[in-house]
C-alpha cells in the first residue's frame, strides 16, 4: 500500500539521520523553560483528549492531533 | 436510538482514550499520575455528562502502564432525533489500557481500547515507537492503529423497552498510520507537525438517520442514509508553543484536513497558559474551525434516491465551529500525605458556536405558513462543555 | 600451540585497544580548572582539591532525575569525605534563587557551586542531564556519566572506590 512504502521512507530517512552528529544548539542545561509544565503540549492528557474526542464528534475532520517531545531532556 | 454514531464510534479509532492515547515520550518515561474527571456536554437538544478515570505507573525505571475507564451518558432529544423518533438515553463504556517501553532513547508503547453500546461496540488496537535524536531536540514519532466495530440497531417495542433488532448486524474496519515530528527551535520555542491518514471500511454511517426529500406542496419525506463503504482521509498539522519571558505559555496550532468523501477543512488554535499567584495556572484558548461539505451531502434531496450516495448528517455539513475556552488550575498539598508530590484541582469551560450554510432545521417545516422545504431557517448550535477534575502525582 | 587465529585475534586487540578510549569518552585527560561562587558564600577553585578525589555532578531543580539523585550523592559523600573525597554540586541555572530554595528543603552537606553563566558547563561539555564527572587524586577525569537511573550510583561507587586507594 502506498502509505506503507512512504512510512518506510520516513523510517529509514529517520534512522539514517539519526547517525548525523548535529551538534545540539540548545544545550542541555539551557532547557529550563522547556522543562517547564506550562510548555508541555499537553498537561492534562485527560482532559485533552476529552476535548479532541468532543470536537471529533461534532465535525467532520480527525487526526493529526497527537505531539511528542520537549520537556526537560533529562536521562 | 442513537444519532450519534460519529460522536461514539470515534473514540474507539483514533485513540481518544482519554489519557492512554497514542502519544509517545521518547527519551522519558511519562510522569506516574491519578486523575478523576467529571465532563458534561451539554447543547443542541443533547446532554452526555460522565466520568474518566487515569492512572498511569511506572514499574522499575523502563516500563510504565496507564489505564483508563470512561463512560458517556447521553440524553439526547437532537435536531435528528426530534425528526423523526423519541427521546432516547444510553450509556457507552470505554476502557482502556497501554503499556510503554523506555529503551535508550526510545519509547515503544502499545495499548487497547474496548467501548461498548447498546448498538455499537468498538475494539481499538495501537502500537507507537519515538526517539529522540540530535541532542534530544527532536523527537520522531510513528503509530499505527487499527479498529474493529462492530454496529447494531436497537428497536422500540410497544412497550417502551428496547430490543436488538435481529435482522441488522454490520461491522467496518479501520486503519490508521500517524507521523510526528517535534523539534526544539530555540530555548523558548518548539514546534510539532503531525501527519496522520486513517481508512475505513464497511458500515460507516448510523442505521437511525436518515435524509431527506422534497415532496409535492413544499414538505418533505424521510428515507435511510446511504454512504460509501470506503473512507481515507489526511490530516497535517503544525503546533509552535513560546514561553514568554515573565513565565507564561503561548502557543498556536493550525490543521488541514481533506478526505474521499469531499470534506475539506481547516482549523486554527490559540492558547495562552498564564500562571497566577504562586499556586493557579488559567488557560484561554480560541478555536476556528471551518468545513466544506462532503460530496453527498445535502440537507434536502430533490426527489427519493435520486444519487448512489445521500447524507444528511449535519457534521458532514458546510459550517464553522467558533470555540471558546477558559481553564483555571489550582495546586494544593495534602498534609501528611507524603507520597503525593503534587496536586492540583482544575475546571474547565469551553463554549462552542456552530453555524450551518446547508443543514436546516428541519422541524421548522411548514408550507402552510411559507416555509417550503429548504427554506427553513439555517441551524445554529451553541454547545457548553464542563470539565472538573483533581490530578495527583506519586 | 598457537590457533590459526591468532594473530588475528592480536591484530583485532590492537586495534580495539586504539578505539576503546576514543569511544569511552576522554578518560584520562586532565580535569579543567575553574571557579565559582558557592552556597557558603566563599568562590571555590576545583584546583584547591587536588589531592583528593573529586566528584563533579551538575543538576538543576527543574531536572527530576537531578533531584531525584540528590539524596544518594549526600550519602556518597557523606561516607567517603573522609577518606580524601569531596563531592562538588554544580548547579547549572541562570538564577541561583529556585536552588537555594530547593536545597533550604532538602540540604546536602557538600559545596554547591552556581554557574549561571554556563562557562563550566560548557567547560566540560555537558551532554545531558544530570551529568557527573569524576576526577582522580592527580586531577585527571576517569569517568564520565549522563543522566541518572536508580542503580548507576553504583557505577559511581565503583570508580570512587578504586580511585580512593590511590
Amino acid at each position: 500500500m502506498r502509505v506503507t512504502r512512504v512510512l518506510f521512507a520516513a523510517v529509514a530517512v529517520v534512522m539514517g539521520l539519526s547517525g548525523c552528529s548535529i551538534q545540539p544548539w540548545v544545550k542541555p542545561y539551557e532547557r529550563e523553560h522547556l522543562a517547564d509544565p506550562i510548555m508541555a503540549f499537553d498537561r492534562n492528557p485527560v482532559s485533552s483528549a476529552y476535548l479532541d474526542h468532543v470536537f471529533e464528534a461534532r465535525e467532520g475532520a480527525r487526526g493529526a492531533s497527537g505531539s511528542a517531545g520537549g520537556g526537560c531532556g533529562c536521562n | 436510538m442513537p444519532f450519534l454514531k460519529r460522536w461514539l464510534a470515534l473514540a474507539g479509532l483514533v485513540g481518544a482514550a482519554l489519557g492512554v492515547t497514542t502519544q509517545a515520550f521518547a527519551g522519558v518515561l511519562p510522569e506516574d499520575r491519578a486523575d478523576v474527571l467529571y465532563h458534561r456536554y451539554q447543547g443542541g437538544g443533547i446532554t452526555i455528562d460522565g466520568p474518566s478515570v487515569l492512572i498511569r505507573k511506572k514499574f522499575g525505571d523502563k516500563f510504565s502502564v496507564a489505564a483508563n475507564y470512561y463512560q458517556d451518558m447521553v440524553s439526547s432529544a437532537s435536531i435528528d432525533v426530534k425528526l423523526s423518533a423519541s427521546k432516547y438515553e444510553e450509556t457507552r463504556k470505554q476502557k482502556s489500557i497501554s503499556f510503554d517501553y523506555l529503551r535508550g532513547k526510545a519509547t515503544y508503547s502499545a495499548g487497547v481500547i474496548d467501548s461498548k453500546e447498546s448498538d455499537y461496540i468498538a475494539d481499538t488496537a495501537f502500537f507507537s515507537l519515538s526517539q529522540d535524536m540530535f541532542g534530544d531536540l527532536t523527537t520522531v514519532s510513528l503509530s499505527y492503529k487499527r479498529g474493529w466495530n462492530h454496529v447494531f440497531r436497537n428497536v422500540k417495542q410497544a412497550d417502551g423497552t428496547k430490543i436488538r433488532d435481529p435482522t441488522f448486524e454490520d461491522g467496518a474496519d479501520s486503519r490508521g498510520y500517524s507521523v510526528g515530528l517535534s523539534q526544539i527551535l530555540t530555548r523558548n520555542l518548539i514546534l510539532a507537525l503531525n501527519y496522520e491518514v486513517i481508512t475505513d471500511e464497511g458500515f460507516l454511517n448510523s442505521p437511525y438517520r436518515s435524509v431527506r426529500f422534497a415532496t409535492p406542496g413544499g414538505g418533505f419525506s424521510l428515507e435511510r442514509e446511504i454512504y460509501p463503504r470506503t473512507h481515507t482521509s489526511n490530516a497535517v498539522s503544525a503546533r509552535l508553543k513560546y514561553y514568554l519571558p515573565y513565565r507564561a505559555a503561548l502557543e498556536g496550532s493550525y490543521r488541514f484536513y481533506t478526505d474521499t468523501w469531499g470534506v475539506i477543512a481547516n482549523n486554527v488554535e490559540i492558547n495562552y497558559t498564564q500562571p497566577a499567584f504562586k499556586r493557579w495556572i488559567l488557560d484561554g484558548r480560541v478555536r476556528y474551525y471551518k468545513q466544506t461539505h462532503a460530496d453527498f451531502y445535502s440537507d434536502l434531496f430533490p426527489r427519493s434516491q435520486s444519487q448512489n450516495f445521500e447524507a444528511r448528517d449535519k457534521e458532514l455539513a458546510t459550517f464553522d465551529n467558533i470555540a471558546i475556552g477558559v481553564g483555571a488550575s489550582y495546586e494544593f498539598t495534602i498534609p501528611r500525605v507524603r507520597w503525593v508530590q503534587k496536586s492540583t484541582v482544575n475546571a474547565r469551560f469551553d463554549h462552542l458556536m456552530i453555524n450551518y450554510d446547508d443543514f436546516r432545521d428541519a422541524t421548522q417545516n411548514d408550507p402552510a405558513n411559507g416555509i417550503v422545504a429548504g427554506a427553513e431557517p439555517l441551524y445554529k448550535l451553541n454547545a457548553n462543555v464542563f470539565e472538573l477534575f483533581v490530578s495527583i502525582w506519586f | 600451540m598457537m590457533p590459526r587465529f591468532a594473530p588475528f585475534a592480536v591484530r583485532a586487540l590492537a586495534v580495539l585497544a586504539v578505539a576503546l578510549p576514543v569511544l569511552a569518552t576522554s578518560s584520562s585527560a586532565p580535569a579543567p580548572d575553574f571557579s565559582l561562587p558557592s552556597n557558603s558564600g566563599k568562590t571555590i577553585n576545583l584546583s584547591q582539591y587536588k589531592g583528593q578525589v573529586v566528584m563533579i555532578n551538575f543538576w538543576a531543580t527543574w531536572c527530576g532525575p537531578c533531584r531525584q539523585e540528590m539524596p544518594l550523592l549526600e550519602g556518597i559523600y557523606k561516607k567517603y569525605n573522609k577518606m580524601g573525597f569531596t563531592m562538588l554540586g554544580v548547579n547549572v541555572e541562570p538564577d541561583s534563587k529556585p536552588a537555594e530554595a530547593w536545597l533550604k528543603q532538602t540540604p546536602v552537606s557538600f559545596p554547591v557551586l552556581f554557574d549561571k553563566e554556563s562557562k563550566v558547563s560548557t567547560l566540560y561539555k555537558v551532554s545531558g542531564m544530570p551529568s557527573t564527572v569524576i576526577i582522580d587524586r592527580k586531577g585527571n577525569v576517569q569517568f564520565i556519566h549522563r543522566g541518572y537511573k536508580p542503580g548507576d550510583e553504583n557505577e559511581y561507587l565503583n570508580s570512587i572506590r578504586s580511585l580512593v586507594r590511590q
